[in-house]
């Protein structure tokens, strides 16, 4: 075992006064995470979802040493982030998509500069690092143009480059391709997708995007109100969560065969009697069904759709909604 | 070596706000301009007030001036080195905060680099002309402790007023409303520092010039540079007690920023 980022019961309150008077007030106490355990080895790529206010940030906020847990027990890269802070974040890589660590009135390459000082990284090692992000993440044509000229995608692909030049162990990306533009979204997927197969960096992505998730990431954590609510790979969760898959077919004649099957529902598409849509249940497999219709009427085309992950994140969240 | 490895990136962290700023040269100028006006405008006040009367709390314009540009230049230079702090709120809010904790580097001494306000340097250089002129003009009697003390009070004043924009500003972790309250130590502090201790009532003077230590940022050390006695009767050493009182500031202001942080930590606002 190997464990980059652990932790056990980890809980955190946040207090907050509420106005009853004119000069009165009453504490009530948040709890925003409660009691999250979880354990990630070096290498993994793991998805953490959650909704706004699910406690995702308050716990990324906690791996990083930002705010101290109220509760419980965390280790990251074998640190206590709050006390080691300092030494922790010699080995930690964050990107917020909302904020940006770079100069924003400075070329782009005076922010690599800067950080290389900051963080104290031998010029060799860095130049090597630099060397590979702009390769992969295509930086070249806009090293010298400051950031605040950068589009968003651009200035995306700089802020994680800025984020590994000190050699992270760990990374934290929040939301790296929210608003960007399709170019630049696949080169920083592509780019993640390098990095994991490299296998020395441990990488925890928060994204709204599922083809993120779809593409990257085998393991997903999934918080929900303070609490982990799955934890495993995305078959599993969709197993849980999501509907299961449809088989549109097309028949030589009208389809009028009584189903035999449970757990199988049937509707025309477009009101037209030879081309059918069957709806199955999670445990259904799509290869008996068309077995079985295969048997009973003469069959001329047939495509099978798997669930989409936003129908299964969306159900997940309903799901969590629903008072317990 | 500890320079390199300590202090450089600190260094290189202010170069780069100032090449930022420097980007914007026009709106650097006005600004520059502006500030420095400001500070035009503080001593204007003093010379206004010696139009109405030649003697002020016991003292003539030009020792007057000794005591403000003494003080005034403490101010200013504590204001550009310092001063930025002043918008912690703001770092909150905007996550500058949060970005400079995850960088091996320690917090207030990043901040005060990331958002180093070089426009505030013309303040300082005129305050430390009049400094120079009030000096000249009051004729002191130049031995070396003298001079030693000349250097040394506005130096110290720096350090004082350092702590308490750094004090006033650490309270803004616990109460978000505290800004003007602080605001009246930080600058009601300066405009006391002024003016001769002698005018001011006896309670005012005891809390603001003695407890809470203005009165040695430029008073007592502005007597000991005219070779006076304290028309109060204090002890001409007092003259001497900045630099103590100061390091005294500095080091509760360092203790209640660590405080602060640590609740920021706890409470994530």
């Amino acid at each position: 075992m190997n464990a980059v980022i652990e932790t056990r019961d980890l809980c955190k309150d946040f207090t907050t006064r509420i106005k009853t008077g004119r000069f009165r007030s009453t504490r009530r106490i948040i709890s925003a995470v409660k009691g999250v355990s979880l354990s990630v080895e070096a290498g993994e790529t793991v998805g953490y979802i959650g909704s706004n206010g699910s406690g995702k940030s308050t716990t990324m906020k906690m791996f990083s040493g930002v705010l101290t847990p109220t509760a419980g027990h965390v280790r990251v890269c074998g640190l206590e982030p709050v006390p080691d802070r300092l030494r922790l974040t010699r080995r930690l890589g964050v990107v917020f998509g909302q904020r940006s660590a770079l100069w924003w009135d400075l070329p782009l390459k005076e922010s690599f500069r800067l950080l290389r000082h900051v963080f104290n990284v031998p010029r060799a090692d860095h130049a090597a690092r630099l060397k590979r992000c702009r390769q992969v993440l295509d930086l070249d044509e806009f090293m010298d143009t400051p950031v605040r000229q950068l589009s968003l995608g651009q200035r995306m692909r700089g802020e994680i480059t800025a984020a590994l030049l000190h050699g992270p162990q760990v990374l934290f990306l929040d939301e790296p391709t929210i608003g960007l533009d399709v170019v630049s979204k696949q080169a920083v997927r592509r780019f993640l997708a390098d990095l994991k197969s490299a296998g020395d960096t441990t990488v925890l992505l928060t994204t709204h995007d599922l083809a993120d998730i779809e593409r990257l990431c085998p393991r997903l954590i999934v918080i929900d109100r303070g609490r982990i609510v799955h934890d495993g790979g995305l078959r599993d969760l969709r197993d849980r969560y999501g509907d299961g898959p449809e088989v549109v077919a097309e028949f030589d004649v009208e389809f009028d065969v009584a189903l035999g099957l449970d757990g199988v529902t049937a509707e025309r598409v477009d009101g037209d009697p030879r081309r059918m849509r069957f709806r199955l249940d999670r445990h259904r497999s799509p290869g008996e069904v068309v077995a079985y219709l295969a048997s009973r009427a003469p069959l001329r085309d047939v495509s099978i759709t798997e669930p989409n992950i936003d129908t299964v994140v969306a159900a997940l969240y309903r799901d969590g909604r629903e008072p317990s | 070596m500890a320079y390199r490895t300590i202090l450089a990136p600190y260094a290189r962290l202010v170069s780069a706000q100032i090449r930022s700023q420097a980007q914007y040269r026009t709106s650097f100028v006005i600004d520059l301009v502006s500030q420095t006006i400001f500070t035009v405008l503080e001593f204007t006040t003093v010379f206004v007030m010696f139009q109405v009367t030649p003697i002020l709390g016991g003292f003539d314009f030009v020792e007057v001036l000794l005591i403000s540009s003494l003080s005034i230049s403490g101010f200013t230079l504590a204001d550009l080195l310092v001063g930025n702090v002043e918008r912690l709120s703001m770092y909150v809010r905007t996550g500058l905060l949060d970005s400079v904790l995850i960088r091996p580097r320690r917090v207030l001494p990043q901040l005060l680099a990331v958002d180093f306000q070089l426009r505030r340097v013309g303040r300082v250089g005129f305050s430390v002309a009049v400094l120079v002129l009030a000096a000249a003009a009051a004729k002191l009697d130049w031995t070396w402790w003298r001079v030693v003390l000349v250097v040394v009070t506005p130096l110290t004043a720096a350090a004082f007023f350092s702590a308490v924009f750094v004090m006033t500003a650490t309270t803004t972790f616990w109460w978000i409303e505290a800004r003007e309250f602080a605001n009246s130590f930080t600058y009601g502090g300066r405009d006391f520092t002024t003016y001769p201790l002698t005018i001011y009532g006896t309670g005012f003077r005891r809390i603001f010039g003695h407890a809470l230590g203005f009165g040695f940022v430029a008073y007592y050390p502005a007597l000991v540079l005219l070779g006076r006695q304290d028309p109060l009767g204090a002890p001409t050493w007092l003259g001497w007690a900045g630099a103590p009182i100061a390091f005294l500031a500095v080091g509760l202001a360092a203790f209640l920023w660590r405080l602060g942080v640590r609740h920021y930590k706890g409470t994530g606002s």
